[in-house]
Formats: C-alpha cells, sequence, structure tokens
C-alpha cells in the first residue's frame, strides 16, 4: 500500500505524532482546536436524510454543543457542507458550484447512504448520481438511511479529529484527501 | 348515476367510445379527435359535472401509447376512467384538456417529459423534469440505458 | 446602468425583473427553484422549475415486486411514510381479494394517525422558523421525537420504517405501544395549547396570513388541490371521509373545513387536524383486538392483469396509486398520484401581486415535500 492511502483517523494521528518542533505544533494544537469546534454547515438538504439532520440540531440531540452552532445560509461564509439526501444528475453542476464557493478551509460531509453511494437507487436509477465523490472530494462518510442522530454526531466528531490534523506549516501538503 | 347510465349518457355525445370490461372505475376508449368535445361535455353539463381530474397518466402498451384520465364528480360522487389511444410512436399528439381542468397544465409536461406524447394547443409544453437536452423519454418500454438499467 | 440612474424613482418600480430563489435555498423546504418575476417588490409570475431530485422512482418500480416497491415509496413523501406503504398495501389486497385481519387495519390506522401528527408537527415548526419565529422550530421538533420513540421502539427505526407488508405489519406491536402512546396523547394536548399562544394567536402572524395567497374553492378543484390546502377553501375532499378504508369507516371524527381561503385558514385547518387525529387514536388505542398481525400469503406476489386505483390520505393531500398488471410479480407501469404536485401548480395562481415576503408564507401553508412533487 501506498502512503496516500491511509486515509483513516488512527494511522494519520500516527503519522502526525513526528512533527516539527514544540513551538510550531503549540501554535497548531491551538488553531486546530479553534477550527475544529467552530464549523459552520452550510443549509443543505435534498431529501429524508436532511430531516434527521433538522432533527439533530433541535433540542434533544442538540449538536450546536459540537460547535455547529448555526446554518449559514451562504456558501461564502460556511466551513461544512453536509450532503445530506440524494444528489442527482440536475443537481450535481448546482452542487459543485457552491462548493466552489466556499472558501478554504471547507469540508464535505456525505450523510447518508445516498450521498456515500447512491443508496436504495444504486439499481435501476437513470437519474440518480451513484456517490457524491462524483463531483466534490469527501471527508467523512456517513452511512445509514437515514443515519441516527447519534451518528451525524459521530460524524462530525470524526471531522474535527480530521481538522486536528492539519498543521499551518505545510498547508499544501495537507493530510485531509483532495485537499490543495 | 351508475355505471350504464353514465354510459349511456356519453354515447348520445360520442357515439363511437368503446367500453374496456372488468375494470375498477367505468373504462371508455375515446377517439383521439373527440377528446377535447367530450371533455368539456363531462366538465359543464350539470348532470355528469366532472370538476375534479385526479389523474393524468401516460402507459405505454407496447405497441400503442396511450393517455389515462381518471375524473370525479364532486357534486354527484361518481368516478369515470377516459382513454385515448395511438399507434404512432414516433409523433405521438393529443389535444389538450388544461383549459378545462387546470390541473392538466402539469400532468401533461410531465407526461411529455417521460414519453414523448405531445399536446396541441397547450401553453407551455416543455420538459419538467429532466433537462432540456436530454435524450429519449425514460418511461417508454423500449427506452434503453445500459449503464444505469439492469436488464434480467 | 446610466438611463436606470437617471430615471426618477416611480419609474424605476416599474421595471420588471427576475430573481431566482434557487434550489439551495433556506425557505424552499428542499430543492426547488422558481424563477420569480418581481416589479418592486409585488410578485407578478412565477414558474417553478422542478426535477431536482427527480429519482425515477417510477421506472425502477417497474423492476421492483411489490414488496420491494414498499421501501421505495418511503422516501417519496417521507413525513407520511406510513400512509404511502398503506397505499400499496391496500391495492394489492383489493387486486388478490384478501381480507386483513382486524388487528391489522386497528395497528395501521393508529400509524396512519401518528404519522398525520408527526407530519403536522414538522410543518409548524418550519412554518414558524420560515416566518421568523425560531421558537417554534424547537417546540415542534421537542414533542415529534415523542412519536419517533414510540416507532423506534415497536417498529426499530425512528423514521421511515417500511412497517407496512401486503397482507399485514412486518411484526406485532411492542407490550408497551399502548403505554407510551397514551402518554403521549395526554402530553400532547397540554403542549398544543402552547402552539397556539405562540404563533396563532400572535398579532404580526394573524397579519401576515389573513388575506395573503386567496385560493377559491373552483379553482382548488380545477387544480386539484386536495389535503388541507383545499379544506381551507372549504372543499370537503377528505378521502377518509369520502371513500373509506382500513378503520376509517368506523371511527367518529369531524371533517375539519374552513371557509377564509387564506394562509390562515390552511393553518388552522392543519390545527385542528392534530386534534382530530388524537380523537381518533383515543377511540382506537384501548380496544386493539388480538389475534395474527399478518395475512397468509404466498412467497411470490404477482397481481392478475387489469387496472387498479387506491386513494389514500396522506398528510399533503389525495395518494393515488395506479398500477397496470399483466400478470407478473412486477408491475407492468405504477403511477403515483402524489398531492404536492398538484399543489405546486396553483402557487403561481395564488401568489400574484402579494409581497415576495408572503411568497414564502404562501409556500409554507401549502405543505410542500419536494421528492413528492419530482418522485
Amino acid at each position: 500500500m501506498k502512503e496516500k492511502d491511509f486515509q483513516d483517523n488512527e494511522t494519520l494521528e500516527l503519522f502526525r505524532k513526528t512533527g516539527s518542533g514544540i513551538l510550531m505544533t503549540t501554535i497548531d494544537a491551538v488553531i486546530d482546536w479553534g477550527r475544529s469546534n467552530s464549523v459552520w454547515p452550510l443549509t443543505f438538504a435534498t431529501s429524508c436524510c436532511g430531516i434527521e439532520m433538522m432533527a439533530t440540531g433541535a433540542s434533544r440531540h442538540d449538536f450546536a454543543r459540537f460547535g455547529i452552532e448555526v446554518y449559514r445560509a451562504s456558501p461564502r461564509q460556511a466551513d461544512v457542507i453536509v450532503v445530506a439526501g440524494t444528489i442527482v444528475n440536475k443537481m450535481a453542476p448546482v452542487l459543485k458550484r457552491l462548493y466552489d464557493q466556499m472558501s478554504e478551509p471547507r469540508y464535505v460531509i456525505a450523510m447518508g447512504a445516498c450521498a456515500v453511494s447512491g443508496g436504495p437507487f444504486y439499481y435501476n436509477s437513470y437519474h440518480v448520481v451513484r456517490g457524491v465523490d462524483h463531483v466534490i472530494p469527501v471527508d467523512v462518510y456517513i452511512p445509514g438511511c437515514p443515519p441516527r442522530p447519534e451518528a451525524l454526531l459521530y460524524g462530525v466528531m470524526q471531522l474535527q479529529r480530521k481538522i486536528k490534523l492539519e498543521t499551518i506549516t505545510r498547508p499544501e501538503e495537507s493530510m485531509i484527501m483532495g485537499r490543495k | 348515476m351508475d355505471n350504464d347510465s353514465l354510459k349511456a349518457r356519453i354515447l348520445e355525445i360520442v357515439p363511437d367510445v368503446q367500453q374496456e370490461e372488468n375494470k375498477q372505475y367505468l373504462t371508455l376508449v375515446v377517439p383521439a379527435g373527440r377528446l377535447h368535445d367530450l371533455a368539456g361535455e363531462l366538465r359543464n353539463t350539470p348532470d355528469l359535472g366532472f370538476d375534479f381530474l385526479f389523474c393524468l397518466s401516460g402507459v405505454d402498451y407496447g405497441k400503442q401509447l396511450a393517455v389515462v384520465y381518471h375524473l370525479n364528480s364532486t357534486a354527484h360522487k361518481h368516478s369515470i376512467v377516459i382513454k385515448v389511444k395511438t399507434d404512432d410512436r414516433v409523433n405521438p399528439a393529443f389535444d389538450t384538456v388544461c383549459d378545462i381542468w387546470r390541473t392538466a397544465e402539469f400532468h401533461e409536461r410531465e407526461t411529455y417529459d417521460m414519453f414523448g406524447i405531445r399536446f396541441n394547443n397547450h401553453p407551455d409544453l416543455r420538459r419538467i423534469f429532466l433537462d432540456e437536452e436530454w435524450k429519449g423519454y425514460p418511461l417508454r418500454k423500449d427506452y434503453a440505458d445500459e449503464v444505469n438499467i439492469v436488464e434480467f | 446602468m446610466k438611463e436606470i440612474i437617471n430615471l426618477p424613482v416611480s419609474k424605476i418600480e416599474e421595471e420588471e425583473y427576475h430573481i431566482n430563489m434557487g434550489p439551495q435555498h433556506p425557505s424552499t423546504h428542499g430543492v426547488l427553484r422558481l424563477v420569480v418575476s418581481l416589479q418592486g417588490e409585488i410578485v407578478k409570475s412565477l414558474k417553478p422549475h422542478c426535477g431536482y431530485i427527480h429519482r425515477g422512482i417510477e421506472k425502477m418500480c417497474e423492476k421492483d415486486t411489490y414488496p420491494q416497491v414498499i421501501h421505495l415509496t418511503d422516501r417519496i413523501d417521507y413525513l407520511s411514510a406510513h400512509i404511502n406503504n398503506h397505499a400499496v398495501c391496500l391495492l394489492v389486497e383489493k387486486a388478490l381479494e384478501i381480507d386483513v385481519p382486524e388487528r391489522v387495519k386497528y395497528i395501521r390506522t393508529i400509524m396512519d394517525e401518528l404519522a398525520r401528527i408527526q407530519s403536522h408537527q414538522l410543518w409548524w415548526s418550519s412554518f414558524g422558523m420560515d416566518l421568523g419565529g425560531l421558537t417554534c422550530f424547537f417546540y415542534g421538533l421537542r414533542d415529534r421525537e415523542m412519536i419517533l420513540d414510540i416507532w423506534e421502539e415497536t417498529t426499530g427505526s425512528r423514521f421511515l420504517q417500511s412497517y407496512n407488508c401486503p397482507g399485514g405489519v412486518m411484526q406485532d406491536i411492542h407490550p408497551n405501544f399502548q403505554k407510551r402512546v397514551h402518554s403521549f396523547i395526554k402530553t400532547f394536548k397540554k403542549k398544543i395549547k402552547d402552539y397556539d399562544r405562540i404563533l396563532s394567536g400572535n398579532v404580526i402572524f394573524e397579519q401576515r396570513s389573513q388575506g395573503v395567497g386567496m385560493l377559491s374553492k373552483e379553482d382548488a378543484i380545477s387544480y386539484g388541490v386536495t389535503g388541507p390546502s383545499g379544506r381551507g377553501s372549504g372543499w370537503s375532499c377528505d378521502v377518509r371521509k369520502n371513500e373509506p378504508y382500513s378503520m376509517y369507516g368506523q371511527v367518529h371524527f369531524n371533517e375539519v373545513l374552513r371557509y377564509g381561503c387564506d394562509t390562515y385558514s390552511r393553518y388552522m385547518v392543519r390545527m385542528q387536524e392534530m386534534h382530530e387525529s388524537m380523537n381518533i387514536i383515543e377511540q382506537l388505542i384501548d380496544n386493539i383486538p388480538s389475534g395474527d398481525y399478518s395475512a397468509k400469503m404466498k412467497a411470490v406476489i404477482k397481481l392478475p392483469a387489469g387496472e387498479y386505483y387506491q386513494k389514500v390520505e396522506s398528510a399533503r393531500g389525495e395518494l393515488g396509486l395506479y398500477v397496470v398488471s399483466d400478470g407478473n410479480k412486477t408491475p407492468y407501469r405504477m403511477k403515483f398520484r402524489t398531492p404536492s404536485f398538484s399543489n405546486l401548480s396553483v402557487l403561481d395562481h395564488i401568489s400574484r401581486d402579494m409581497k415576495i415576503a408572503d411568497l414564502v408564507a404562501i409556500g409554507a401553508s401549502l405543505d410542500l415535500v419536494i421528492p413528492d412533487i419530482d418522485r
């Protein structure tokens, strides 16, 4: 296997242990702590998973306590796009345009079976994109149809772990796949 | 009104309808040229009074393409099914009924999108779900899509 | 540009311009694109562009067997998932002339009414949120969680359960079911008074919704606007009363009608419907007869050749299912007559000469679920 095939959090954290000196790692830790605990998503929900995302934001499984304080309606102000729902051929250019309008650092969570791989519409549908990673690069995949709110929270926590691996000394060589 | 008196009334308006037997509602096949007149009479005649078009669907019967209209009267509470069929698969066309029942506007656009059936005098006939450049009409039985659709 | 700057102000407002309420928008309840033609702040016309969630379900159904189709119908209108499944099961049972046990009818009716209540709770939450009252979002979803708990205990999943199957239900109800439903009804009857205090009696809400989006009864019938939106204009179109199915012929409930024809009437119809649903559940929950939870069905279900139509009342309106069968185990043609598709067609007609802020209120009062439009 090549080094770029290791993309899970446990391995990446192991690679990261050898790093730069004490000053840079402290600055990195502070910046990453700030960034990971304050990801603000874009309002984007196509179908059923959108309802579970709303339920996660409601009072029982509140995800404001994870830093997802407020939804931004404009892509220029958002940090993460949670693709909740099926993406079809007609919607794919719109999604790409929204992703391009987001400013760096930006992350993508693919929520639900439809966004991961086409889901129940994998066979025999003429209009569904089989997985949102055909359109934009994805950081975290959350399976389920629909995933429980606790699963979405776990996915957000994995994203926070991933963000904590970034370093400002080598931003072009970010450990996160697809990010340049 | 029960099915026999409905059929008798409609035979007075359009003599050459045929009935399809053993269906859930009274089902009549109407020649395509008389569709608009019959639809107007069904809506406007007081004792028929079919003012609610509750389903407009296209069906591909293999050799023929058809449009099926399910009608209901809110005053008299009777229902009826009207069908029009055509053998022309290259350029199928029927008259629109959206001046009689306004709900037909969107439903006829959907039928055009999925089957390719044109409706004469429709105010805005264009595809509703698929892109304008999409080739082919997906719900036809001879629509082939080797990538996505698995044939048994 | 210079020409526009030099015009007097009154002339500038006469120019008509188009704006795009795009597929990604916080208030369109999904991916619906509206191209609105405005003159100043007044809406002159609007064109909806659908298809951003068109998944080709009708074509997929031609390759799936009838029990598999039930899983797809869940995803068409996910807020009335039980009711959609119920339609397919009723159609198959009618075609094969099977009588389901009484217990099954009771369970299905109770689940349908719970689905209706939770759909209206979510509608109320998003309606309040669209008009700017974020409190409604949290109150509505908090109470909806109680229903999701009931479902999770009995069926195993919070949402999109596919609990119905042709012949009955997938498994029997949990022993705690009746106790939980009783405690839900007791709690919710108190909480729904809060809903009226927050939104229905609020003077800002009344001014934003009375007289807005007038839909006359003749237009409602001609455009095919069924469900609470049609009943807000005085049209008695409830399928549960006109063509009863399951236990609806034997319970006492009122069909809620209002004659105001505006957004406020449509709102009040849905609020009252939540009370009526709780009424129906109370009549049924203590009397569930014992028996089988499913009739005996063959392993492979083949419908006899012919055409069948089944109507049910979903939370949005009349859902119709039209099946043409040629005797195989998969349908030859399956067409869903979804309520939101017809409800959308009237949006252009009723928002003429309204302000753009009213457009959001009108769209929310029609209660559109976008995958229901596009299938």
